[in-house]
């Protein structure tokens, strides 16, 4: 037997025995069949408001990008600053001032909208910047070339700035967007329910810690690693 | 269009600020020393991705993957209550501490390695046909010149980390965010509390890239 198939088998063994192991203590803790039910929804959740998130957080962060690159001084002040706040806040204070903030104005909205909305902002902060390099990466010759073959200033955008200026980007918004599933676990702090958030009622109910953890890291693992393996993937690839 | 009834009691924030001022001394500390132990440990990181020696590699690799690929709130989570199966009771304090340093060296070990992979190889060769011992060239030739491209990086990350502390309420820590919603809660004047807070942060941010910027000139002047 080669080295190679030497070392293969023991890993394919250390991993039948982890499953083995994870096998015998869901069975043996007092976790039913709900909770996984209950925790499976969490996971749904989480999804469901990075989806939203990451969607509007793109839009506004495009919309923001292309006028931080197009507005005067002044402007672009305003604009810089705002975001700038956005960064420098800590999300979990974000979220419960702009609830707190809906609670003064006796607007009645839902924890997922107050969730989705700071988390877009925060996405959106973020998707600018990387939008503002993407389009400063286009060089100004190829763009007057356009303008000079007869191209409108939007055709300009549409046809030459973004298709190759974003794709240039892509790696680091791909990134961005594995922040935000990751930061979407904060929204716990106002009371949405989402994955970390039902894992620590079923600690607490169950008092299975480590098992629950543990589980729900893999959750995280799975969701986020082949799209980091894509991004690094993709990075190399446009980089030749 | 709305119906504001509401008034603004910023007193009561005012009467126990020297207590939030205190509480963020806590979430600099954190931050500092996080980031300090985090940047030692990624070194070893860095340099162990591309070992040959396979224990040391594989390590490494799943210490950077985990650090990334999870969220920071459920590291917290894993040091604080997670750790707890194994019959080790961490203070709140220490566990974000821990999980902080463990974040922090996967982060900044990607960092340092595209700061190695910035050094020519050469470097090494010649630093060693010099005479110098593998150590002596890392310490005076490699991490300089490393260092140098990464001083950057390095300044976000120490903000990141900043702004990650604030997740230690969850655990009941009590640095600037757990602090400021201990003290909330005695008066439900939360936007106020928060609004403070969100400043204060937001000016500890500021100040620690203005010092940054300012070192960078101190220590790399000329260029």
């Amino acid at each position: 037997m080669s080295n190679k198939m030497i070392k293969y088998s023991i890993y394919t063994l250390i991993f039948t025995y982890i499953v083995y192991q994870i096998i015998v203590s869901v069975s043996a803790s007092s976790l039913t069949y709900y909770d996984l039910v209950f925790l499976l929804e969490g996971l749904e959740r989480t999804i469901y408001i990075s989806a939203v998130s990451i969607f509007f957080g793109t839009i506004f962060g495009v919309v923001f990008g292309w006028m931080k690159v197009s507005l005067g001084t002044f402007g672009n002040l305003i604009l810089s600053g705002f975001l700038d706040i956005l960064r420098s806040v800590p999300l979990i204070i974000q979220l419960i001032l702009f609830y707190s903030f809906m609670g003064i104005l006796e607007i009645d909205i839902s924890v997922f909208w107050v969730g989705a909305i700071i988390l877009s902002a925060y996405t959106a902060a973020f998707v600018t910047e990387v939008v503002r390099a993407g389009i400063e990466s286009v060089p100004q010759t190829t763009r007057r070339a356009a303008r000079s073959l007869g191209m409108t200033y939007w055709q300009d955008y549409r046809y030459i700035v973004f298709p190759l200026g974003l794709r240039a980007v892509f790696p680091a918004w791909i990134s961005i967007v594995l922040s935000v599933i990751k930061d979407s676990a904060l929204v716990s702090v106002i009371g949405y329910l989402e994955l970390l958030k039902t894992t620590e009622e079923l600690i607490s109910k169950t008092q299975e810690a480590l098992l629950l953890l543990l589980g729900i890291g893999l959750f995280y693992f799975i969701i986020s690693y082949p799209i980091s393996l894509y991004a690094v993937y993709l990075e190399r690839k446009l980089k030749i | 269009m709305f119906d504001f009834d509401y008034t603004f009691h910023w007193i009561t924030v005012w009467n126990v600020f020297p207590e939030m001022l205190s509480a963020a001394l806590v979430t600099i500390e954190v931050a500092l020393i996080s980031m300090i132990v985090g940047l030692f440990i990624a070194i070893f990181l860095s340099l162990g991705k591309d070992s040959e020696n396979e224990l040391f590699r594989t390590s490494s690799i799943v210490w950077i993957e985990i650090a990334r690929n999870t969220p920071a709130l459920f590291q917290i989570y894993m040091a604080y209550f997670g750790l707890g199966a194994f019959g080790i009771h961490l203070s709140p304090y220490l566990a974000v501490m821990l999980a902080l340093i463990f974040n922090n060296a996967g982060y900044l070990a990607e960092t340092l390695r595209g700061g190695f992979s910035s050094i020519p190889h050469t470097q090494m060769a010649s630093s060693r046909s010099l005479g110098m011992t593998t150590f002596q060239s890392y310490r005076y030739i490699i991490l300089p010149q490393v260092f140098k491209v990464v001083y950057h990086p390095m300044t976000n990350q120490m903000i990141w980390t900043i702004l990650m502390t604030s997740l230690g309420t969850l655990v009941g820590m009590l640095e600037l965010t757990g602090k400021t919603d201990q003290l909330q809660s005695l008066s439900f004047r939360t936007f106020e509390f928060y609004l403070v807070a969100a400043v204060m942060y937001f000016v500890i941010a500021k100040s620690t890239l203005l010092l940054s910027k300012l070192l960078a000139y101190k220590i790399f002047k000329g260029d």
